[in-house]
């Protein structure tokens, strides 16, 4: 038993041994001269005792040894690391050729940075969105509990608190159910320090979120189920992001109290760093706080408001959670008050998992992406090979040389591997220096909404992979000029006499079809780069129902409550005065023109409040119509939006003590009025009669690019605002009139909180941002493509001018015109661009149908788009071409002949 | 000369040296050579250069150690001993080869008869 361990312990020593003598060559050497030295002058001391002459005895003892030399390198193998020296060598001689030429050197290593920053810092966003797991411990079992998609917005794709409660006590799959109020909007707590209010978004969620998500406060505590009674005193979480910015990262928060939305909130934990609402549930927009949803009160008559979120049991599958919900969606209720209430969620609960919901949409456009970063970076091992290539040929003489002293055909193509590892290492290193940029300017696009985006960053996964392909890269443009020339005719290349001398056809041919390949693959990245910049253009143009130009919205903070309201009519009446009040303010600000308001922006959150019907129609009839978004406005809104009304507006005696009137979208009153003008007609909705006043454009309320729902407009003197968005269409640049619109809410009520003022073009491209992210990053590699083909073409054309100058040089003495020799440069030029074009397009026909999903109304077989590329790429090619050509077409032939 | 000479198998030198150090002791690079040479009746082929991989080898191996010191016609000379694992392994190595040597010299006493191509080639 011990032998074994002997053996390991020899092998160690041994390879400690070797390591150290690594490390100690001069001492080595120079006992092992001296040894050597020794023994030589024994011998000879034998060889003369014994009778020799003193020459014959000193060859003598040097026949004996043989070969000192030898001697000296064996013991050197047998006690170091020979492959690290020869590798040093290697590296050695490399640095030296490198810093030869520095040019060469310089566009090898940024070229290799941009293609390989760019991939590592699409891997990170891929890796992040797509690969890791959600930033929660067990994440596998987290599911997101919704109804299939419906026309009616948030409203459909929520439950009610009730249906909460009945979901979480009937199923068994579950270890937990949590859930979050959708319907929080966008600066929602007012934050009073003593000076102007400041204002900060909260989410409600259930008091079990965090547990549920597995979520530990960094600081204090989470929610308890007591926080969430009716009547708590009210608790808040803060965001870490919102602790260090506007707190100073107080380390002594917890506990302390804070009037927020005019009560007295104690902040009980802060929430990890790690943990970014938005990032994960509304991606693009920054959650400050999280405060706990008041389950049993006021909310249960709510209606649908929370969105559920539930961790399987452990083992428990995705299919037996649906069974399990599948069944509990029969007996789940809207409102435990109503009975026939009960059902309604029939076969709308459906689990799916947490990570689909977040970024499963995303995944064709990510792969997408990392498609085409891994182009670029083929396009630029393509384009180093290239140079490589030509540099091997120049240096065919050097290799001949080195082989004919004795190197072998692997030690030459290591050499050449070495190069192109040291050229990869360095480019990797400045790629990771160009990807961290990139990664951190990502992550604080707080404006893009991608999930998840903010938790970017070059992490251990990044790395490995920027290792891998820096190897892999370093292998694909190394290998091939390494074997090419290691390959070469020794002979040959020794007699070759260098430029002019009609080096063998074999280079020239794998140098062409290099730059083939480069034009075909960057033609594939600017056909889906115009396929995408096209389909961006028609979501531009899209007809949203509104003018989001020179219109603007703030938050407009309101209090209409009135003691002992019985009717609500007296609440009715100050809302009323409140509101013209601060629209008639408005008004007189120059510059404005036209002013009202809203409770939801489009593009934002939503509500439905169910479908009212025709007067005198059976309910029975629309009994799986979805309703139509609900907006409650104040005369005004319609033409500060910039939406078109047939009909007419609502005024402030509509719905006040007079008939109910409501205004509905085109596509409503389509569906039921096909034929006859909805404008006078009634609707009836919940018992009430609705005088239909107006016929408004349909607005895409959820997305830009599909059609939403039907929409509804009450105006506020008939329903309650859930809350106030003053919209505003100005002449001037919106931005300029923040001040004094801020001014004027300020001087109507002075606890008008410091709100955002956004322009309603924010909206839109806040809605677009993903479409636009996307877009542009295929344009940005396809225009860095475009770039490195140009590249490529320049330098094979420039590289074959050069080597049959003396070719040319003859051409022309017998009489070639400048004219003939430029046109004959240009043809090959162009004729390598257009195999390359033809291969790219018939390819790009493929690529294009893959990402025919992503395209807007653009189909993926678009004539212009293929054309243009078509055009632009032989363009550029013949630009790439041209001087080549112009620098053949000067040559003087009496120097170019005599030159060799 | 190469067909008068025998060729040394790999390690075998290895194990020469060892044992010239275990019978002589104390004894410098040249020395060993010498040594090696005369107990082998000069009949392998031995660069006397090459003991010298040898000699680190073994030293990396822990199985001799080293040091300078002065001879008897008082020159400054590399002196190598073997140690006690130099011993074991040496006791080892011996053994293996003796034990290939007798079944080498058994098989090869088989007669003409029996080593004709009877061993497994058909």
């Amino acid at each position: 038993m011990t032998q074994p361990r002997l053996r390991t312990a020899g092998l160690l020593r041994s390879a400690l041994n070797r390591l150290w003598a690594f490390f100690h060559k001069q001492p080595l050497d120079a006992d092992l001269d001296a040894e050597i030295a020794v023994h030589l002058d024994f011998a000879i001391e034998e060889n003369i005792r014994s009778g020799m002459s003193p020459d014959e005895a000193r060859r003598q003892a040097l026949v004996r040894f043989g070969g000192v030399v030898q001697a000296k390198e064996g013991q050197r193998q047998a006690r170091g690391l020979p492959w690290l020296d020869v590798l040093g060598q290697d590296l050695r001689y490399t640095l030296r050729t490198l810093r030869r030429e520095p040019g060469f050197t310089a566009v090898a290593v940024l070229i290799l940075a941009l293609g390989i920053g760019a991939n590592i810092a699409v891997f990170s966003v891929v890796n992040t969105l797509l690969l890791q797991p959600l930033p929660f411990p067990n994440s596998h079992q987290l599911v997101w509990i919704a109804p299939p998609p419906s026309k009616c917005g948030l409203s459909c794709a929520t439950y009610s608190t009730d249906a909460y409660d009945q979901f979480r006590s009937t199923t068994r799959s579950f270890q937990d159910v949590t859930g979050y109020m959708a319907f929080s909007s966008a600066d929602n707590l007012s934050l009073n320090l003593g000076a102007a209010p400041i204002t900060a978004t909260g989410i409600d969620v259930i008091a079990n979120f965090f547990e549920v998500l597995g979520v530990r406060p960094a600081m204090g505590r989470a929610f308890t189920p007591n926080d969430a009674l009716d009547g708590a005193p009210p608790v808040i979480l803060l965001s870490n992001a919102w602790w260090r910015r506007q707190f100073n990262a107080d380390p002594a928060i917890v506990g302390k109290t804070f009037d927020i939305n005019g009560r007295q909130t104690t902040v009980i934990g802060i929430l990890p760093a790690s943990f970014d609402f938005g990032a994960v549930f509304s991606p693009g927009v920054k959650v400050d706080a999280i405060t706990p949803l008041d389950l049993y009160g006021p909310p249960r008559d709510w209606g649908n408001i929370v969105t559920l979120i539930g961790r399987l049991k452990p083992g428990v599958s995705l299919a037996q959670a649906r069974g399990d919900s599948k069944a509990a969606s029969k007996i789940m209720c809207w409102n435990l008050k109503y009975p026939n209430t009960c059902g309604d969620y029939k076969d709308a609960v459906i689990p799916v998992p947490l990570k689909d919901y977040i970024s499963g949409s995303l995944r064709r456009s990510l792969v997408v992406l990392w498609s085409a970063v891994g182009m670029i970076l083929l396009i630029a091992c393509v384009n180093l090979s290239n140079l490589m290539l030509a540099r091997a040929s120049a240096r065919g003489k050097e290799f001949a040389m080195r082989s004919a002293l004795g190197a072998s055909r692997a030690r030459i193509v290591r050499q050449l591997l070495t190069e192109s590892l040291v050229l990869s290492a360095v480019g990797s290193l400045l790629g990771l220096g160009l990807a961290f940029v990139i990664v951190a300017w990502l992550a604080h696009q707080g404006a893009i909404a991608l999930p998840l985006l903010s938790t970017l960053h070059i992490d251990a996964a990044a790395l490995g992979w920027t290792l891998l392909i820096a190897i892999s890269a370093a292998i694909l443009f190394g290998l091939a000029p390494g074997l090419k020339m290691a390959g070469g005719n020794l002979q040959q290349a020794l007699k070759d006499s260098g430029p002019g001398s009609g080096q063998g056809r074999r280079h020239e041919r794998l140098r062409p079809i290099l730059v083939v390949t480069e034009v075909a693959l960057s033609c594939i990245l600017l056909v889906g780069a115009g396929l995408l910049l096209r389909s961006f253009l028609k979501v531009l143009d899209v007809d949203l129902g509104f003018q989001p130009d020179r219109a603007a919205a703030i938050k407009v903070d309101y209090d209409d409550s009135v003691p002992n309201d019985k009717s609500g009519e007296l609440r009715i009446a100050k809302r009323r005065v409140l509101f013209q009040q601060i629209l008639a303010r408005v008004h007189s600000i120059p510059g404005v023109e036209a002013a009202g308001m809203v409770d939801y922006l489009p593009l934002g959150q939503n509500r439905a409040w169910g479908l009212p019907i025709p007067k005198g129609r059976n309910p029975n009839d629309f009994k799986n119509v979805a309703g139509p978004l609900v907006y409650v406005i104040s005369p005004g809104y319609f033409r500060a939006m910039g939406t078109r009304i047939r009909g007419r507006d609502v005024t402030w005696d509509d719905g006040f003590k007079s008939q109910n009137v409501v205004l509905i979208s085109q596509a409503m009153a389509r569906f039921f009025w096909p034929s006859e003008d909805a404008v006078g007609k009634i609707l009836n909705g919940n018992g009430n009669d609705l005088l239909v006043i107006g016929v408004v454009d349909d607005v895409r309320e959820e997305s830009v690019e599909d059609s939403t729902g039907w929409q509804i407009y009450y105006p506020m003197t008939e329903a309650t605002p859930n809350d106030a968005e003053l919209v505003i269409r100005t002449t001037l640049p919106p931005a300029s009139l923040a001040g004094s619109v801020m001014g004027a809410l300020r001087e109507l009520n002075p606890k008008q909180p410091q709100a955002e003022f956004r322009p309603i073009t924010a909206l839109v491209s806040h809605a677009v941002s993903p479409r636009r992210f996307f877009m542009f990053l295929v344009a940005s590699f396809a225009l860095l493509g475009l770039l490195l083909a140009a590249l490529g073409i320049y330098g094979v054309i420039s590289y074959s001018v050069t080597r049959k100058t003396q070719e040319i040089g003859i051409r022309m003495a017998l009489g070639a015109s400048r004219a003939r020799v430029q046109a004959d440069v240009m043809a090959r030029t162009f004729t390598l661009a257009l195999i390359g074009i033809a291969i790219g397009a018939i390819a790009s026909f493929a690529v294009a149908a893959l990402i025919a999903s992503m395209l807007f109304e653009t189909r993926p077989i678009d004539p212009p788009t293929f054309a243009a590329v078509a055009v632009l790429l032989a363009s550029i090619a013949l630009l790439a071409g041209y001087l080549p050509a112009r620098r053949a077409s000067n040559i003087d032939p009496m120097v170019a002949l005599r030159n060799n | 000369m190469g067909e008068s000479k025998l060729d040394l198998l790999q390690g075998t030198l290895d194990l020469m040296v060892l044992q010239t150090l275990a019978t002589m002791g104390e004894i410098h690079g040249y020395g060993i050579a010498r040594r090696i040479e005369q107990a082998s009746g000069d009949e392998v082929l031995l660069n006397q250069g090459t003991i010298y991989a040898s000699l680190v080898r073994l030293q990396q191996r822990g199985w001799i150690a080293a040091k300078w010191g002065t001879s008897d016609n008082n020159r400054k000379a590399k002196f190598y001993s073997i140690t006690r694992a130099g011993r074991k392994q040496l006791a080892k190595d011996a053994a293996y080869w003796q034990r290939l040597a007798d079944v080498m010299g058994r098989v090869l006493a088989m007669g003409p008869a029996a080593a004709s191509p009877v061993g497994g080639a058909q």
